[in-house]
C-alpha cells in the first residue's frame, strides 16, 4: 500500500511532459480533421459571396473579390424566397409550441406522478418514431385531399408535431425526472394544484430542458422535406422545398445555390451553435447528459 | 352461492359490495388513476390518430387495385400488389441499397466519430473550437448539404474535389485526373455525403460518453503499467459500448428513412433508389396507390423487426441509466 502511494507521484512526474508532448501531436491531428470537416461549409459560404464566373473556375478562385450578387440573385431573381422561409418558420415554431404543450404533461405523467406501466407508454412513443413516415404518406395525402388540407401549412404543423412528439416526451421525461420530489411534495401539501405546480415549479425548473427540446424540434421541423414536398403545391411550400428547385443544374448557378443553401441553413446553424451543449442531450433523447 | 359467500369470508375475486370503506377507497384510487392519466392522454391520443391510423389505411389499400390514373378500375386485388413487390427486381435492388446505405453510413460514422471523440477527449489548444467546427456539418439543412455536395463538390468541371486535384497537379505542372464522381460512383458519393453529416452526431454522443468515464480508473490503469491500447480495449471500449449502441440505433432510424440525399444528389438514378425514394416514386409519379401501399407495408414490417431489436437495446440503456 505504502509503496503504491510512494510510486504514484513519481510516475506522474515522469509522464507529465511526454503526455503533453503527445497531446500536441493529437491536437494537430484533431485540428486537421476539424478543418477537413468544415471545409465544405466554408466553401459554401465563400462561394455564396463570389460572382457566378468566379464560382465556376477550376481550380476554385479562393481569393476572388467578394460580391453580394449571389444573394441578390437569390432574393430578387425569379422566385421570391420569402414566402417559403415564412412557411418554414410558421410550421417549425407552431409545431414546436404544440409539441411542448402536449409533451410536458405527458412527460409529467411518465415521471413525477407516473401512470401504471409508464415504461410501456414511453416505448410506445419511441416505437412510432421507428416507423418510416413514407409508409403513412399515401393515406395522409388522401385524407388531406378529402378534407381540403392539401397545400395548407397547418397540415404540416400537425405532421411535424406528431414527428417530434415522441422525441420531446423522451427528452422532457429525462428532465422532469431530475426535479427533486421534495419540492413538489411540499407544494402539493400547501394545496397547489397541477396547473399551479406546472406553471410555478415544473416549467421554471426545467427551463433548460424545455429550451433543449424546443431546439431539437425546431431543427427537425425546419429540415423536413418529404411531407413538405408531397403535401404542398403552391402556397404552403417550405424552405427545403424551395431548395429542390436547384436539383437539376441550370448553367452557371453555383453562387446562387450556395447563397440559397446558406440562407436556408442559417437559422439552424445559429440555433445549433448557440446551444451546442443542449444538442447532445436532445439528439440522444435526453439519455446523455 | 353469493349468499353463502357474503355470510362467510368474502370471496377472493369479488370484493364485498356492502362495506362502504373499501368502496370509497376503490373509487378514490380510480379517480386518482384517471387524474394521473389525464395529462398523458392528449399527447397519446393525438399520436395514435396521426401516426397509427394511416398505417391501418395503408394496410387496407395494399390489398386494393387502385391507380389514380385509372380511377374506374378500382377494386379488391388480393395479394397481387405483394406479388409485384417481391417479383420486381428494381424493388429488390432498392431494398438491398437501403440496407447497404444504412449499414455503411452508420458503421463508418461510428468509427470516425469514435476516433475524433478520442482525440477531442484530450486536452489541447483550441479544443472547444475544433469541437464547434466538427458540429457544423450536422447543422446544415440536409437538402442544402446534398445540394452543396452535388453541385459544389462532386461537379466534374468546377466542383471542389476536381478543383483541388487540379490545384495539386498544377504545383507539379501535371494534368490532373478529372473524374465524373457522380456517374462513376453514385452510391459511394451519397454515402460520403451522409457520413460527412452523421459523423458529428456520433462524435457528440461518444464524446459525452468518454467524458462520463471514471478518470481515476483510467489513471490507475496507467499507473499499473497498462498500455494505451489496453486501456482502450479493457476500460474505454466497454464503457463506450452503450453509447455506440445508442448512436448506432438512432443513426439507423434516420438513415433508413433517408429521402433528402437520394432525392437531391441522384434523384434515385444509377441504382441509388432506396426504399423511401422508391415508394415516393410509385406514389407520386406512377400513381399506383395499391402498389405503393404494399411497398409501405413491407417497409413497416422490416422496420418493426429492426425496432423490436432496437427497443431492447434502448430498454437496457434505459434501465442502466446512461
Amino acid at each position: 500500500m505504502t509503496a503504491a502511494v510512494a510510486t504514484r507521484p513519481t510516475t506522474h512526474a515522469e509522464k507529465e511532459p511526454r503526455k503533453s508532448h503527445a497531446n500536441v501531436y493529437f491536437g494537430v491531428i484533431a485540428w486537421i480533421i476539424g478543418i477537413i470537416f468544415v471545409v465544405p461549409v466554408l466553401f459554401m459560404i465563400l462561394t455564396s459571396f463570389h460572382s457566378e464566373a468566379d464560382a465556376s473556375t477550376n481550380p476554385p478562385s479562393v481569393g476572388a473579390p467578394l460580391t453580394l450578387d449571389g444573394y441578390r440573385e437569390f432574393f430578387s431573381g425569379g422566385i421570391d424566397p420569402w414566402p417559403y422561409l415564412a412557411n418554414s418558420l410558421t410550421a417549425s415554431v407552431l409545431s414546436t409550441i404544440i409539441v411542448l404543450a402536449l409533451a410536458i404533461p405527458a412527460a409529467y405523467a411518465c415521471s413525477i406522478r407516473p401512470v401504471r406501466k409508464w415504461t410501456d407508454v414511453m416505448f410506445f412513443f419511441l416505437s412510432t418514431k421507428m416507423l418510416p413516415p413514407v409508409a403513412g404518406l399515401l393515406p395522409i395525402y388522401l385524407i388531406a385531399q378529402r378534407i381540403n388540407m392539401l397545400d395548407n401549412i397547418f397540415l404540416l404543423v400537425i405532421l411535424y408535431t406528431s414527428m417530434n412528439l415522441p422525441i420531446a416526451v423522451w427528452m422532457m421525461r429525462s428532465f422532469l425526472a431530475e426535479i427533486p420530489p421534495a419540492i413538489l411534495e411540499a407544494a402539493s401539501i400547501d394545496g397547489a394544484g397541477l396547473l399551479y405546480q406546472m406553471r410555478r415549479i415544473i416549467v421554471p425548473i426545467s427551463m433548460p430542458g424545455i429550451a433543449a427540446t424546443s431546439l431539437i424540434c425546431f431543427i427537425f421541423s425546419w429540415n423536413e422535406l418529404l411531407f413538405a414536398r408531397v403535401l404542398t403545391g403552391v402556397s404552403a411550400q417550405t424552405g427545403p422545398v424551395f431548395l429542390t428547385s436547384f436539383v437539376t443544374s441550370q448553367g452557371l448557378f453555383l453562387a446562387k445555390v450556395c447563397a440559397a443553401a446558406t440562407i436556408v441553413s442559417l437559422p439552424v446553424l445559429i440555433a445549433g451553435f448557440a446551444a451546442q451543449d443542449k444538442l447532445v442531450q436532445g439528439l440522444s433523447l435526453g439519455a446523455v447528459k | 352461492m353469493t349468499t353463502v359467500s357474503t355470510d362467510r369470508a368474502p370471496s377472493v375475486d369479488k370484493p364485498p359490495r356492502r362495506s362502504s370503506a373499501p368502496d370509497a377507497a376503490y373509487s378514490l384510487s380510480s379517480r386518482e388513476r384517471w387524474m394521473r392519466r389525464a395529462p398523458l392522454l392528449p399527447g397519446l391520443i393525438f399520436l395514435i390518430i396521426v401516426t397509427q391510423l394511416p398505417f391501418v389505411a395503408t394496410l387496407v389499400i395494399s390489398f386494393m387495385r387502385w391507380n389514380a390514373l385509372s380511377p374506374q378500375n378500382k377494386g379488391f386485388a388480393g395479394i397481387d400488389n405483394y406479388r409485384k413487390v417481391f417479383s420486381d427486381s428494381a424493388l429488390r435492388a432498392s431494398i438491398v441499397f437501403t440496407i447497404v446505405l444504412t449499414v455503411t453510413v452508420v458503421l463508418v460514422s461510428l468509427l470516425l466519430g469514435m476516433l475524433i471523440a478520442l482525440l477531442l477527449d484530450r486536452a489541447f489548444f483550441g479544443r472547444g473550437v475544433v469541437r464547434t467546427l466538427m458540429i457544423t456539418p450536422f447543422l446544415v439543412v440536409p437538402v442544402a448539404a446534398a445540394l452543396l455536395f452535388k453541385h459544389g463538390i462532386y461537379n466534374p468541371s468546377f466542383g471542389l474535389l476536381n478543383g483541388t486535384l487540379t490545384a495539386i497537379w498544377n504545383v507539379f505542372n501535371g494534368s490532373a485526373p478529372q473524374p465524373d464522381w457522380l456517374t462513376e460512383h453514385p452510391k459511394l458519393m451519397i454515402e460520403a455525403q451522409l457520413i460527412w453529416q452523421w459523423t458529428p452526431f456520433m462524435m457528440l454522443i461518444l464524446l459525452a460518453g468518454l467524458q462520463s468515464r471514471d478518470k481515476e480508473v483510467v489513471q490507475a490503469a496507467h499507473v499499473d503499467g497498462a498500455s494505451p491500447w489496453q486501456v482502450f480495449r479493457y476500460i474505454t471500449f466497454p464503457h463506450l459500448r452503450k453509447y455506440l449502441e445508442l448512436g448506432g440505433l438512432l443513426g439507423s432510424i434516420y438513415i433508413v428513412q433517408n429521402f433528402d440525399s437520394v432525392f437531391t444528389i441522384t434523384s434515385g438514378g444509377l441504382g441509388t433508389a432506396n426504399l423511401p425514394y422508391t415508394i415516393y416514386q410509385t406514389f407520386f409519379s406512377a400513381h399506383d396507390y395499391g402498389l405503393a401501399s404494399a411497398q409501405g407495408v413491407v417497409v413497416v414490417v422490416g422496420s418493426l423487426i429492426i425496432a423490436t431489436f432496437a427497443l431492447r437495446v434502448v430498454s437496457s440503456l434505459f434501465e442502466e441509466g446512461v
